[in-house]
């Protein structure tokens, strides 16, 4: 994409929070509504002659997102310490991976605007976060909770081109941990964090820009609005022939726009160095196979599938597949129901409008996917109408119940004894002679009158298709 | 039974068959710390519960439970190590007023054991230096020659040890320093292999180095305390996983056919001449008891202590950094204190909290691990480290167990050498090469010198093979010319 004859280059770092139950390198416990420093321990806080010990679990969301992200695991990778002064940072050191990390050499794809791109994932490593600091004037509060969080940064490489696809880019890897069940993805709560390196050259230069970094954003809205600013920013820059200055620039959402944190004259030597608290991180071959095999279809392959194995449209594919839970539902009504364009029908109409009214999450839905596809089963079935059913479905969000017993109470089965409804057509065509009238002197647009009518007095409950047939012969 | 001379294995025995309760043992080694700790200034901290300590032994033996192998055994454990409840410096003003939470695995072991904790010993700031010097709270003095060094870093432990006011200490050993103190003060002193010890709740200094181990009266209390300490712990993934051998039963002094290495590097330098000839009277003990004497040799051991010196340093620089005066320990005084001033209480705090050799050892090795200098210096380090190892493999191919002399020379006169930090490191060149290569070494006593210092010789084994080095010293200490001396002074 050009902008006044300038190309943007974007990478992304993005800091997954795993959601172990314990902290990467000790037990304390990761509860976000935990009170100021209650999750901590002597380790947490760096007391003298602490150990770290690496948490099991914590590796395996790691390789697990790794594989998602069609990395290579590293067999023997390896944890450096990064040396710098902060109050919230306990040891004085953060542990994380350098110059040997867990994943390396992945990639993804998605669609931004229909167009299919890729991203290379250059490398995901495993980290603790700092605690956090509250600046009161003249005083700061620390708050180590947060010290010790498990982390798993995932960097791209410098292959992002318009601030769409950044914000697409991240909407994806949110979606792929969101599927893996290793991160909630909550930007808000700081769950996910996302830093963005930016530069523009003009179109066909060989060389980069100079990048500037912008920290911290929490929303993917935010990050293609913030590197909207910045690649404008950067070509005035640019074009008034000044240097940009290599930089970290935060963003500021009430203003839209981004601002200096720090120059790179202010850069710290981390003086990395391998932890010698922690041996290598050894994975097994077994374990990664192990872990290959757990992983759960991700979204892309899902959606293809939805289309292949159920002729889905792309549109109900992609909205289906959007959340893991979200396809587990389709598809589990879809196989109850055996009506593949139904159920995508009926989650996406009125499953999600009902969830969006409630603001509730597909786990919370009252109607199970079973029940949605029993229901769907007995709209093909002729059981009920697909009118009736709307009244089932309503019933089923409010109770909770199963359709057949819904059906029962309300008595709300469909008449499709032609006996019956030839009864009630007789008795409809009998109470309005006059109309009967008009309709055989070629008034037939009254045909609708008598369908209502019928309908009206089945409560509803006749077959229209044999109402409609019925009908007809009647009025010969 | 003399209390003052008997080992930790007849005490435990004794307090165990009931023939003395803990707490008169106690109490006999507290009378002995108050008349004459003041000589000696080996204690920082008296452990004012020591008497419910015992009390606590006492009375799980009268209901019959088992106390453990060191049952009311008075120990002294050095700074370095975390005591629940009681202050842990680490020799160090930026931890003067620190008291740990928890205690350190090793001595959480020992308590379990039915150690009685008596105190903490004095040692060298963060375990830096080689003489006892450097500690904030002052020098401790050696108990054969009151003006003379007891060694360092863990020379408080060998001091009180020596002279008894204890039956047993812990210390710690990064790059010699349970093994020169306990050659200086006449004991033995067992640094275990890498990995055999838990360094959790020991105050860290350079953590690929650092292991803990006993300074204490005889080799048969040495392995016992050594299995009571060793073994894996959660807590440290550093330690092993493999059963600790039961050392102290196996100990045996038949040492027929075994071959004791003998370095070339060694042999060729320079060394006092009472070294020399108690190096070369064990040489001949162990020959008449039937060893083969065979050389070996470790040339780039030449490079140890610039090696250790690089390691060590870059680590430290590292380890010590949590030491801010945010979170405990001393905080400089401000009038204002203002983010902006964030980096001003960071130097101030640490300016006046750390002393001069741990501030030369973290800007040396802040600056090895710097962008540009990592490559020539740490990493160079670290392969040269690894050839060191190689070459012990290769020497362990053609003996047991190495001797060597601990140091260059007997304990030298406090004020000595503290002005030339250099000299002072050099001081390490027969013990560092064995942490660079995570190798478990020891010191024994052998002899005096001319002006009545101890002198010990040091025993280097292969990985994890802790057995064959107490058993040659079982053997040397069996035939040792000083067994059963002790110092005069006291």
């Amino acid at each position: 994409m050009s902008y006044r004859g300038y190309e943007a280059v974007i990478g992304i770092e993005i800091h997954v929070q795993l959601s172990t139950q314990s902290k990467i390198f000790c037990s304390d416990s990761t509860n976000f509504d935990a009170g100021d420093n209650e999750n901590t321990s002597p380790v947490s806080v760096g007391m003298p002659g602490t150990l770290p010990v690496i948490n099991r679990k914590a590796v395996e969301y790691s390789i697990k997102t790794g594989l998602a992200l069609g990395c290579d695991i590293r067999r023997k990778s390896v944890f450096a310490r990064k040396n710098y002064f902060y109050p919230d940072l306990p040891k004085g050191y953060q542990i994380s991976q350098y110059d040997q990390p867990l994943c390396e050499n992945g990639s993804i794809t998605f669609k931004v605007d229909g167009v299919e791109k890729t991203v290379s994932i250059t490398r995901a490593h495993m980290e603790e976060d700092a605690g956090k600091s509250n600046h009161h004037g003249d005083y700061t509060l620390i708050n180590y909770n947060r010290a010790g969080i498990p982390l798993l940064e995932v960097v791209s490489g410098p292959d992002i081109r318009s601030p769409a696809e950044a914000a697409e880019y991240g909407r994806t890897i949110r979606q792929i941990v969101r599927y893996l069940d290793v991160c909630d993805g909550n930007l808000e709560e700081g769950s996910m964090r996302c830093d963005c390196n930016v530069s523009v050259r003009k179109v066909g230069a060989p060389n980069f820009g100079t990048k500037v970094e912008i920290k911290n954003i929490n929303s993917f809205r935010f990050v293609e609005k913030a590197i909207e600013f910045e690649i404008e920013r950067q070509i005035d820059a640019v074009e008034r022939g000044e240097k940009i200055i290599q930089e970290t620039r935060l963003w500021d959402p009430d203003k839209n726009r981004t601002f200096s944190m720090r120059t790179k004259e202010d850069a710290q030597d981390y003086r990395y160095f391998p932890d010698p608290d922690l041996l290598p991180l050894i994975v097994s071959d077994a374990m990664v196979e192990q872990y290959r095999k757990e992983l759960p279809e991700l979204p892309i392959a899902r959606a293809k599938r939805f289309q292949e194995e159920h002729a889905l449209p792309e549109y109900d594919a992609g909205v289906l597949t959007m959340e893991k839970d979200l396809a587990d539902f389709y598809e589990e009504a879809a196989k109850q129901s055996n009506n593949f364009k139904a159920s995508s029908n009926w989650v996406m109409t009125e499953v999600l409008r009902e969830l969006k009214d409630a603001n509730k999450s597909i786990k919370d839905s009252p109607i199970k996917p079973k029940q949605l596809g029993q229901m769907i089963a007995m709209i093909d079935k002729g059981t009920i109408s697909g009118k009736i059913a709307k009244t089932v479905f309503q019933e089923m969000w409010q109770s909770g119940k199963d359709p057949e017993v819904i059906i029962k109470e309300k008595g709300l089965v469909q008449i499709s004894d032609p006996a019956a409804i030839e009864k009630i057509v007789e008795e409809v065509l009998a109470a309005n002679a006059k109309n009967v009238e008009e309709y055989k002197s070629g008034k037939k647009n009254v045909f609708g009158f008598f369908v209502g009518a019928v309908m009206k007095a089945s409560k509803g409950q006749a077959n229209p298709e044999l109402v409609n047939k019925i009908l007809q012969e009647k009025l010969k | 039974m003399d209390l003052t001379f008997a080992s930790i294995t007849d005490i435990a025995e004794a307090v165990k068959s009931k023939k003395i309760s803990a707490k008169e043992v106690a109490q006999h080694f507290a009378k002995r710390i108050e008349a004459l700790d003041g000589k000696l200034n080996s204690f920082t901290t008296k452990n004012e519960l020591f008497l419910q300590e015992a009390e606590a032994v006492d009375a799980r033996i009268a209901k019959g439970e088992d106390v453990g192998p060191l049952a009311g055994v008075p120990f002294g454990i050095k700074e370095m190590f975390c005591t629940k409840g009681l202050k842990t410096t680490a020799g160090s003003k930026i931890l003067e007023n620190f008291i740990p939470p928890y205690d350190a695995t090793v001595v959480a072991r020992l308590k379990a054991a039915g150690v009685v904790v008596m105190g903490k010993l004095n040692q060298d700031e963060f375990a830096m230096g080689s003489s006892n010097e450097t500690s904030f709270f002052g020098a401790t003095r050696n108990p054969w020659n009151l003006d003379c060094v007891p060694g360092g870093s863990s020379g408080g432990s060998a001091a009180a040890q020596a002279a008894r006011l204890v039956a047993g200490t812990l210390g710690t050993d990064t790059g010699g320093s349970i093994r020169q103190p306990a050659s200086f003060c006449g004991i033995v002193g067992v640094k275990p292999t890498y990995g055999r010890v838990s360094r959790y709740g020991v105050i860290a200094y350079a953590s690929s180095l650092d292991q803990a181990g006993p300074m204490v009266s005889t080799v048969q209390d040495a392995a016992l305390t050594l299995e009571v300490i060793s073994g894996f712990d959660k807590h440290d993934s550093t330690t092993t996983q493999r059963a600790v051998p039961t050392w102290s039963k196996n100990l045996k002094t038949d040492i027929k056919g075994m071959k004791i290495g003998l370095m070339k590097e060694y042999l060729s330098s320079s060394l006092h001449p009472d070294v020399q000839k108690t190096v070369e009277n064990s040489v001949e003990s162990l020959k008449k008891m039937g060893a083969e004497i065979v050389e070996v040799s470790v040339p780039l051991s030449e490079f140890a202590v610039p090696v250790y010196y690089l390691v060590a340093a870059s680590e430290a620089s590292s380890n010590l950094a949590r030491y801010d005066g945010v979170k405990y320990g001393h905080r400089a005084e401000f009038k204002n204190l203002s983010a902006v001033e964030l980096e001003n209480f960071y130097g101030k705090t640490r300016g006046e909290g750390f002393g001069k050799e741990v501030k030369r050892r973290i800007m040396l090795g802040t600056y090895c691990l710097s962008s540009g200098y990592y490559d020539a210096y740490y990493n160079k380090a670290g392969q040269v480290r690894r050839l060191i190892m190689n070459e012990y493999l290769e020497a362990f191919k053609k003996c047991d167990v190495i001797l060597s002399p601990v140091t260059t020379a007997p304990a030298f006169k406090i004020g000595e050498r503290i002005s030339d930090p250099l000299a002072m490191y050099l001081n390490d060149i027969f013990t560092t090469s064995t942490n660079l290569a995570g190798l478990p070494g020891m010191s024994v006593p052998f002899g005096l010198s001319q002006e009545g210092l101890p002198i010990g010789v040091q025993l280097t084994a292969g990985h994890f093979e802790e057995q064959k080095m107490l058993n040659v010293a079982l053997a040397l200490e069996t035939a040792s010319p000083v067994k059963g001396k002790n110092p005069h002074v006291i």
